[in-house]
């Protein structure tokens, strides 16, 4: 966990690296035909147009052999003959028709999901096979029981049916076999259980009644119900599926190298998780550092949000404590990486995850609660049957087992292994639909029971990047200018400023005083953007900064002009008000937890009407707080994106984390929401508890059947034929049922 | 009665023929993008021979 931890948490970057051709380079492989083939993640690609614009585009270079692009995972795959250097530049022509594209190894990200959901479409397709012919024989069998079929030809018929399913329920059952192992190993019970006793002591005596020429076998059942579970866990598989290439699609996009500079001159990129201790790395502005570190030289200012949810730039100077995921914002830093041990910050927070982590993890899934209580009974109402009918009716011993058999068969939890995977599929595609990831299978039903909802401000309440206040009060002219300055800088202000006045074209000229701000040398004289005091060094009219509260700032001074103010805000996201809102109307405690100052936090409060809020705590402290409110008795949904709200995510009864969130924040939450909305987690509360009453009515459903069809089974009524019927007909029920929640909510 | 001696061992031969076929799609990677497959149908240029999903591994 640690290992692994330390190689995510170390590169949490919000925006997109610049990929540098030599990162190319390195996933370019050469193929068995002699040709060379690169893997790319292609972000923004949503439809037909797109396909065909970039595998057109890629096709018209010489010497590439073809272009293919998955429009599910998103995944480009060229390849080309020539030289190896070639993958940069066609790297590039993505880049250029605008969707930001990153190189991967294919080897590396095909774990098992895929392997795995292949195999189970196999046995889909195997257990349908086998279904429908030993459905067809069946039903020959039970015409011939009203009519007059001779032994000799049910005999054979039996012997085909044994054929068919012998073989496919040992393949096609697989799935559940193992993993009914494994929980038996373990001394647990999950539905896998029961399922496997089903079936394969269905087979069993079916088999000895088809070798005694018996007049029942239950062949179609156990192939049957193998067929409609299968079904339930592919369906169930591919939406996860689609969930987990969708995360790690975004985490790829975000991975960040560290530039290590070398003691004999020269540096080398490599991963943050492979610096050692000791080694001097350089971090240019606009990146963020990969490691924690105490600064060698240089000044610059940082921003911590993502580490500490302040959301006003730090100035820092060599001799500082530095820690990863902040971004240098000003100037290059030569940076002294410090121990990677058990001091640093990131330990820290995987320690506290780890934790938190291993708690939830005891967790367990409704269907397999409820199993727990189902296998027994259904067990021994079948050995019951076996003992009732052996020693009180005095029926010779093979006619008993036939009975408790015909028991475990119609009990086999068809309609109740279906009942929650079909509700969990449809929730989860109808969020998938509206960009709401769900990461972990239990999340839906953890969901349902929130009552809590505690969101982070930085980043998840708020945009999580300053915008320009009174824009209206600002003149255009000095707008522009600044604007065109601003255009040479990676500051989190300048950008700021250019996106509040993005059509001006970039200024030549413009020079970046580090820690101070930018100079552009004009005929009349120099012109500043930045600090507030070096800009308006030596001007006879010194500018006031307009009342209210403390706002970060930059200045533009031009030789003859009154000195121009611009201030900043990281707004609120735009339906965050209408969230808070409606979260409380239906009920819910809304919180709120910062790391940011206490100022900042309680505007925010009253904004959105937030009457818990506390301000300035870190991340122990919010694990802490968390847990408390667990203790009493809260299920809460924490919503946070920060590395400083990792632990807390991962504390809660169950998280969420925007896109944007650091990559280690995505890890530790349950659900991903894509998009600007923050409407997202009314969307996913409403549609969870939504669908926890559609299980609970279909578990209803399920049980009800149970009632009806066990005691005919316990007399000794049941029939193949009726076997058949009856848990067909209760599985559609569940299904249907399930098939609601698809319908738009009113 | 007879006739079923030929009739089952024919549906069986068929309906093997269908598994088959449908494990020969599963391995030949036909069922890893069923979004992509839906827009390509629009397209009109055709594509240079021997550019299915199968081809190019576990890229596509």
């Amino acid at each position: 966990m640690n290992a692994t931890l330390a190689g995510r948490a170390a590169d949490p970057t919000i925006e997109l690296q610049p990929t540098r051709p030599d990162d190319i380079q390195a996933f370019v492989r050469r193929q068995p035909d002699g040709a060379w083939a690169l893997d790319l993640m292609v972000e923004g690609a949503h439809c037909g147009a797109c396909i065909s614009r970039i595998e057109r585009t890629l096709r018209r270079h010489p010497g590439v052999q073809a272009a293919r692009l998955n429009l599910s995972t998103r995944r480009l795959h060229v390849a080309w003959q020539g030289a190896r250097e070639d993958g940069a530049a066609l790297h590039a022509a993505v880049e250029e028709l605008g969707y930001p594209a990153v190189a991967f190894d294919p080897e590396r990200l095909e774990a098992d999901g895929a392997a795995g959901q292949q195999d189970l479409l196999r046995c889909v397709g195997v257990a349908g096979f086998a279904a429908a012919n030993v459905m067809i024989l069946s039903i020959a069998v039970w015409s011939g029981h009203a009519l007059d079929m001779g032994p000799g030809t049910r005999g054979l018929l039996h012997w085909l049916s044994a054929l068919i399913a012998l073989p496919a329920v040992a393949y096609a059952g697989r799935p559940f076999f193992t993993s009914a192992w494994r929980a038996l190993r373990a001394r647990t019970t999950n539905m896998d259980v029961p399922i496997s006793v089903g079936v394969t002591l269905a087979c069993a005596m079916s088999l000895s009644e088809t070798i005694r020429h018996g007049p029942y076998a239950y062949f179609d059942s156990a192939v049957t119900l193998l067929f409609f579970l299968l079904i339930g866990r592919y369906l169930d598989s591919r939406a996860r599926g689609h969930a987990r290439a969708a995360i790690e699609r975004l985490m790829l996009l975000r991975a960040a190298r560290v530039t290590v500079l070398e003691p004999h001159g020269g540096q080398t990129v490599m991963a943050a998780d492979q610096v050692r201790p000791g080694a001097i790395i350089l971090v240019a502005p606009g990146e963020r550092i990969g490691v924690d570190g105490r600064i060698v030289s240089g000044t610059s200012s940082l921003d911590n949000s993502l580490v500490s949810g302040e959301s006003l730039p730090a100035a820092v100077e060599p001799g500082d404590r530095v820690y990863a995921g902040t971004l240098n914002l000003d100037s290059a830093l030569r940076i002294e990486t410090l121990a990677v041990g058990e001091a640093t910050l990131l330990s820290e927070i995987g320690r506290l995850m780890e934790l938190a982590e291993q708690r939830r993890g005891r967790y367990v899934a409704l269907a397999d609660r409820v199993s727990r209580y189902y296998a027994p009974v259904v067990h021994f109402l079948a050995l019951l049957t076996f003992l009732v009918w052996t020693f009180q009716v005095g029926v010779i011993w093979q006619i008993g087992l036939l009975h408790a058999v015909a028991v475990l068969i119609i009990t086999c939890p068809c309609a109740l292994g279906l009942a929650v995977p079909a509700v969990q599929v449809i929730a989860s595609g109808r969020l998938l639909r509206q960009g709401v990831l769900l990461k972990s299978p239990t999340a839906l039903e953890r969901l349902a029971a929130v009552d809590t909802v505690v969101f982070d401000k930085t980043g998840t309440l708020t945009a999580g990047r300053p915008e320009l206040v009174d824009r209206d009060r600002v003149p255009e002219a000095a707008l522009e200018l600044a604007a065109a300055m601003a255009m040479s800088s990676k500051h989190v202000l300048a950008r700021g400023l250019v996106a509040a006045c993005p059509d001006v074209a970039a200024l030549d000229g413009v020079r970046e005083i580090p820690g101070r701000g930018l100079v552009l040398a004009t005929p009349e004289g120099e012109v500043r953007l930045g600090q507030r005091d070096w800009a308006l060094e030596g001007l006879a009219e010194v500018g006031a900064t307009p009342d209210g509260p403390a706002l970060p700032e930059i200045w533009l001074a031009r030789p003859g002009q009154p000195p121009q103010v611009f201030r900043f805000e990281d707004r609120l996201r735009e339906d965050a008000l209408a969230t808070v809102r409606a979260l409380k109307d239906r009920g819910f405690r809304v919180e709120l937890l910062s790391g940011d100052r206490p100022e900042v936090t309680a505007k925010v409060a009253g904004q959105l009407g937030i009457a818990h809020w506390r301000a300035g705590v870190g991340p122990t402290a919010k694990t802490v707080h968390l847990q408390a409110l667990g203790r009493d008795g809260r299920h809460v949904l924490m919503v946070g994106d920060g590395l400083n709200d990792a632990p807390a995510l991962a504390a809660a009864h169950v998280s969420a984390s925007p896109s944007t969130a650091a990559d280690i924040s995505q890890t530790a939450a349950d659900v991903v929401f894509q998009g600007q909305r923050l409407g997202a987690v009314l969307e996913l509360l409403a549609v969870a508890q939504k669908a926890e009453r559609l299980v609970r009515q279909n578990m209803v459903l399920s049980i009800g059947y149970n009632v009806l069809a066990v005691p005919l089974a316990m007399i000794g009524l049941v029939t193949p034929l009726i076997a058949a019927v009856t848990m067909s007909s209760s599985s559609l029920l569940v299904v249907g049922n399930a098939l609601r929640l698809a319908r738009p909510s009113r | 009665m007879s006739i079923i001696g030929f009739l089952i061992p024919i549906a069986l031969f068929l309906g093997g023929l269908g598994v088959i076929a449908f494990i020969w799609c599963v391995r030949s990677n036909q069922y890893e993008d069923l979004e992509g497959a839906a827009w390509r149908i629009l397209e009109d240029e055709d594509e240079p021979p021997g550019q299915g999903p199968g081809r190019g591994g576990r890229g596509g």
